[in-house]
């Protein structure tokens, strides 16, 4: 893995500024965007979004491959589905127990799975996953296949009525922008340079006298906290936390976007995600075409744009300021 | 890319021009949602898009003035994916009425969100009762089949007919629960014995372990409360286990034509199951068969097929009464006060807990010897008439029914 | 001691039996995947799809050829090998020097449009395919059909051949010194890219020779192999990635851990394989059977 992620440019600093314009600018388009594109929709890619971003978090500056990311996203879909609509609680309490639990499974699994490395690491997180897939299976009160449907949406805070997409949209991109910052100061912090140092040559790193277990472990609750924050908001918006949400595909699938959008760019799983979301609805009317289509883009991505979407547009931004420097 | 649909909605405005101004936006717009690639899509799929646009035109939707657009998608059985394409056809698209709906997951997803929106879900796809029990709603009206009536066809047919202890083989999850439970209920009812139940995992490939944990049980009948593969899959093994030689029989508690055809006739010969509907039985019936296979690559309807078309048929009846899609719970209100009938389903009723009340058989798959042409695969053994065929109004615990 | 446990001894010699024919899929299967990703370093997630193609074959050669049954048996993997080699040659070889998160997504992209193509081709219900050796034989305490006790016999004859070739002839020692140095080997005048590509073209044939030996038994259709290919995967791990014994010992056994697990605690029979791949990868990072680098 290592040598596939791009590391951003050699001079952080302006790299910082340059990511918070486009933030700015994101935002700023992401406000207005209701007005055009069906918030419902808008809501999905921004959840998706922050499950990818939360997954590259791990590929991208760790480099470790997790391929049972879905049991954090759907693990918190179910408990925020459940103690929203059984016991009653508010939808922000609802998200913050999610999240709360995501991280719990991920100090779990973390401590079980980060000794191991490369595929062996891939392979622990997807068995544990598989576990968690059978727990919600059986588990009564996630209602097995039927999953928790009409969860309800109640005033977020006591103030925003949710039940009107438009404002909870607006309530999603505010938790997603969150997200987002506590991922990109992560990355800026010291912190997260020891993250990448760790990614770039382990040994030297231990000799340099970190930590590099703890390290990785506190990588990977964030994580797992975040991929949890993103599917309990999931399931509020769309009333509903099934076994899609936990199975392995969903893990595939939380990888492939952080393929197309590019690995370890601080956007790319933001593009990948919206690409492939929008993919997913606008095949829909493909009917039986529509995995066949996927297929392509898989294969296509994997031969000719190996870095991703946002990954080439940096490698030819970068070639062209070589050329004119 | 919601653009396009709206270019597309926009277009259709025009064309529709102010002649149907009371027809919310012009037109009514069916949605077809169902497994178009997956487990379901020979049951369903794209078929199911040709019986509902073979609806419209066989209804004359369009001399009859009534502009009426098909659209569908694959919901890919995945509750998540369904509610948002519901969603979307209903906000931004304009969809009026969702039909069809395979897997019980997202049909129950489909259900809320249509009553939240107050449109019209005809499901002729799904199979839980619970769409008519407690989670009924104003606005749905469940078509075909449902767990209830399979089980109570077949298990009740079979223990009259000397079947008296059963063992289950039961896909573990909702689905396979709730045929189990029901089937259970009927056998004992009837004077029958439940002699034990293996859960299986779900998708599973492998049954001989359970099948001999069923032989073992000495049970007369092994029911298989599953569907699709998993059921194809235990039929076929237990014919090279020889579980049927050793003198027990199978009971397939959810199967389609298109297990049949999968299976071929030498396995699959004697299977009892129920069904809504068989192309065989009328002139009608076999007509709406051939035009079906021509336009489907040979694959022959089921009744989910045949159940669209009608739900549609009786739709339009109900819109055109009314002279309004807008409000879908008065449009489903007409459609319970209204007598259903068209070529397929023939005569109906619809109750006012939203099941579609109609004739269901008990069939037998024919032996090879027995079958004349392709998909001539079944027998009819014995009509059940609507009134025994589905659960009575007042056991469901559906809400909507006043209690009396 | 037997009845302790609940179940008379009969009925678990039954199940222990059952597992074993099951293990013999799992061994096959993983032992494609073993020898794939042991000599080219590619996770072949189109080994699925490849399983169903060779169920799929044997089904056409019946229906549209007349070749039987045995006939399939021979034809149908050299056909998929030879589609198999295809897609190495014109996809996967520009991948090799590439991590294996590469290869793995090339070939998850290869195996849905290969699944999409025949579902919509075929339909998704499935086909019928005939027993060729219906009957059986009863035992003591089962009813063993001819087909399933030809299933197990094949498939050991089929593992140890390869595990025999690979291990202890001369072309399986050109072929593991071609994985490890693959410059040297160059030198010495072998023409290792074709090796590598007749390779993969014979894992594949394993996949297809497997899905052959399926038909009869399992329901053929096009989803047949995406169930499998997942817990095929953990067996590979289990054994130590590129292991072949590894593969072939751990896919029978497993097989038979999880026809036990179908006795005493069925619904969990599609999971205690990930619970075993857990324990195992945390006390034996490399596997059971793999040696660590």
């Amino acid at each position: 893995m290592n040598n596939a992620a791009i590391t951003l440019t050699s001079q952080p600093a302006i790299a910082k500024n340059r990511d918070l314009s486009i933030l700015a600018m994101l935002v700023c388009i992401a406000i207005v965007a209701p007005l055009v594109i069906y918030p419902v929709f808008l809501m999905k890619v921004l959840c998706f979004a922050l499950f990818a971003l939360a997954f590259n978090l791990l590929i991208g500056y760790v480099g470790l491959l997790s391929f049972g990311h879905a049991m954090f996203f759907g693990g918190a879909a179910y408990i925020s589905g459940h103690v929203v609509k059984v016991w009653g609680w508010s939808p922000e309490l609802g998200i913050l127990a999610g999240t709360v639990c995501a991280a719990l499974l991920g100090l779990v699994t973390g401590v079980l799975a980060i000794r191991r490395q490369g595929i062996y690491f891939a392979m622990v997180t997807l068995a544990l996953a598989q576990m968690v897939f059978f727990f919600c299976v059986q588990a009564p009160f996630t209602g097995g296949e039927d999953g928790i449907q009409a969860i309800p949406r109640r005033p977020i805070l006591g103030l925003f009525d949710l039940s009107n997409d438009y404002a909870f949209y607006y309530v999603v991109l505010a938790i997603f922008t969150f997200g987002f910052l506590v991922i990109w100061r992560t990355i800026h912090s010291p912190f997260g340079q020891v993250l990448k140092a760790i990614r770039e040559n382990e040994p030297r790193a231990i000799s340099l006298g970190y930590r590099v277990e703890q390290y990785k472990l506190l990588a990977f609750v964030l994580s797992a906290a975040l991929a949890g924050m993103a599917g309990a908001t999931k399931a509020i918006v769309f009333q509903l936390a099934s076994l899609t949400d936990v199975s392995w595909q969903m893990s595939g699938e939380v990888v492939l976007m952080t393929l197309v959008g590019g690995m370890g760019t601080v956007f790319g799983p933001i593009v990948g995600a919206g690409v492939i979301i929008t993919m997913q609805n606008y095949l829909a009317g493909f009917g039986e075409w529509v995995l066949v289509i996927q297929g392509v883009i898989f294969v296509v991505v994997v031969l000719a744009f190996r870095k991703g979407i946002v990954g080439e547009l940096q490698a030819w931004w970068q070639r062209r300021q070589n050329q004119k420097g | 890319m919601q653009f396009k649909y709206l270019a597309v909605s926009a277009a259709a405005l025009l064309a529709a021009g102010s002649a149907q101004a009371q027809y919310s936006d012009g037109v009514i717009k069916i949605g077809v949602l169902n497994d178009q690639s997956g487990l379901y899509a020979d049951v369903s799929g794209p078929g199911g898009t040709w019986a509902a646009k073979k609806a419209v035109e066989d209804y004359g939707a369009a001399a009859k003035g009534l502009k009426v657009e098909v659209v569908f998608a694959d919901h890919q059985n995945k509750p998540d994916i369904g509610s948002n394409i519901a969603r979307q056809w209903y906000d931004v698209d304009k969809v009026d009425v969702i039909v069809d709906v395979p897997t019980s997951s997202v049909a129950l997803a489909i259900n809320q969100i249509t009553k939240e929106k107050n449109k019209v879900f005809l499901g002729s796809g799904p199979a839980t009762a619970d769409l008519t029990g407690p989670a009924c709603s104003p606005n749905t009206i469940h078509w075909t089949y449902d767990t209830w009536a399979l089980a109570n066809g077949t298990g009740k047919a079979i223990v009259q007919t000397g079947g008296k202890t059963w063992f289950f083989l039961t896909a573990d999850y909702a689905f396979g629960h709730a045929l189990e439970r029901d089937t259970k209920a009927v056998v004992e009812a009837n004077g029958g014995k439940t002699l034990g139940a293996v859960r299986t995992p779900f998708p599973g490939t492998d049954f001989s372990s359970f099948l001999l944990q069923a032989q073992a049980s000495k049970a007369q009948i092994i029911g298989l409360a599953n569907a699709g593969g998993d059921t194809i899959n235990s039929i076929k093994q237990a014919a090279e286990f020889g579980i049927v030689e050793g003198g027990q029989k199978l009971a397939g508690m959810l199967m389609f034509i298109t297990d049949v055809h999968a299976l071929g006739l030498k396995t699959a010969q004697g299977l009892n199951f129920t069904t809504a509907w068989y192309w065989d039985l009328n002139d009608n019936n076999r007509a709406f068969a051939k035009e079906f296979a021509a336009a489907n690559g040979g694959k022959y309807p089921t009744m989910v097929h045949a159940g669209i078309y009608s739900s549609v048929i009786h739709y339009l009846k109900a819109v055109e009464a009314l002279k309004s899609d807008a409000d879908g719970a008065a449009v489903v209100a007409k459609m319970k006060s209204m007598p259903s009938e068209d070529k397929l389903f023939g005569k109906g009723t619809i109750r006012e807990d939203g099941r579609h009340m109609h004739t269901m058989y008990l069939v037998e798959v024919k032996k090879p010897s027995e079958s004349k042409a392709p998909w001539d695969y079944l027998t009819v053994k014995k009509e059940i008439p609507a009134e025994q065929a589905f659960r009575p109004l007042n056991e469901g615990g559906c809400p909507l029914v006043k209690k009396s | 001691m037997f009845e302790l446990l609940g179940i008379p001894p009969q009925a678990l010699f039954g199940q222990l039996l059952l597992g074993l024919i099951n293990g013999a899929f799992y061994a096959m299967l993983s032992l494609g995947l073993a020898v794939i990703f042991g000599l080219l370093n590619v996770i072949n997630f189109t080994h699925g799809a490849q399983y169903m193609m060779g169920a799929f074959a044997a089904w056409m050669l019946l229906e549209w050829a007349g070749v039987p049954y045995w006939g399939a048996l021979v034809i149908a993997p050299i056909v998929v090998g030879a589609i198999g080699i295809a897609m190495e040659r014109l996809f996967l070889r520009h991948l090799y020097h590439l991590d294996h998160l590469y290869g793995l997504l090339l070939t998850f992209g290869l195996a849905l449009i290969i699944e999409g193509v025949f579902r919509k081709q075929f339909g998704s219900t499935g086909l019928p395919y005939a027993n060729p050796l219906p009957g059986g034989t009863r035992l003591d305490f089962m009813f063993l059909p001819w087909y399933r006790a030809w299933i197990v016999a094949a498939s050991l004859a089929i593992c140890l051949g390869t595990w025999f070739m690979i291990e202890r002839t001369k072309l399986g020692s050109y072929l593991r010194a071609a994985t490890e140095r693959p410059d040297l080997v160059q030198a010495f005048g072998i023409n290792v890219p074709r090796m590598i590509t007749l390779t993969y073209g014979f894992g594949v044939g394993l996949a297809a020779l497997a899905g052959v030996l399926a038909a009869p038994a399992y329901n053929v259709n096009p989803l047949m192999g995406s169930n499998l290919i997942i817990i095929v995967f953990a067996v590979v791990v289990i054994g130590g990635m590129g292991s072949i014994m590894g593969a072939i010992v751990t896919g029978f056994a497993l097989g038979i851990i999880e026809g036990l697990t179908k006795v005493f605690y069925p619904e969990a029979s599609n999971t205690v394989i990930f619970i075993i791949m857990a324990i195992v990868l945390m006390l034996k990072p490399a596997g059971l059977f793999g040696t660590p680098k």
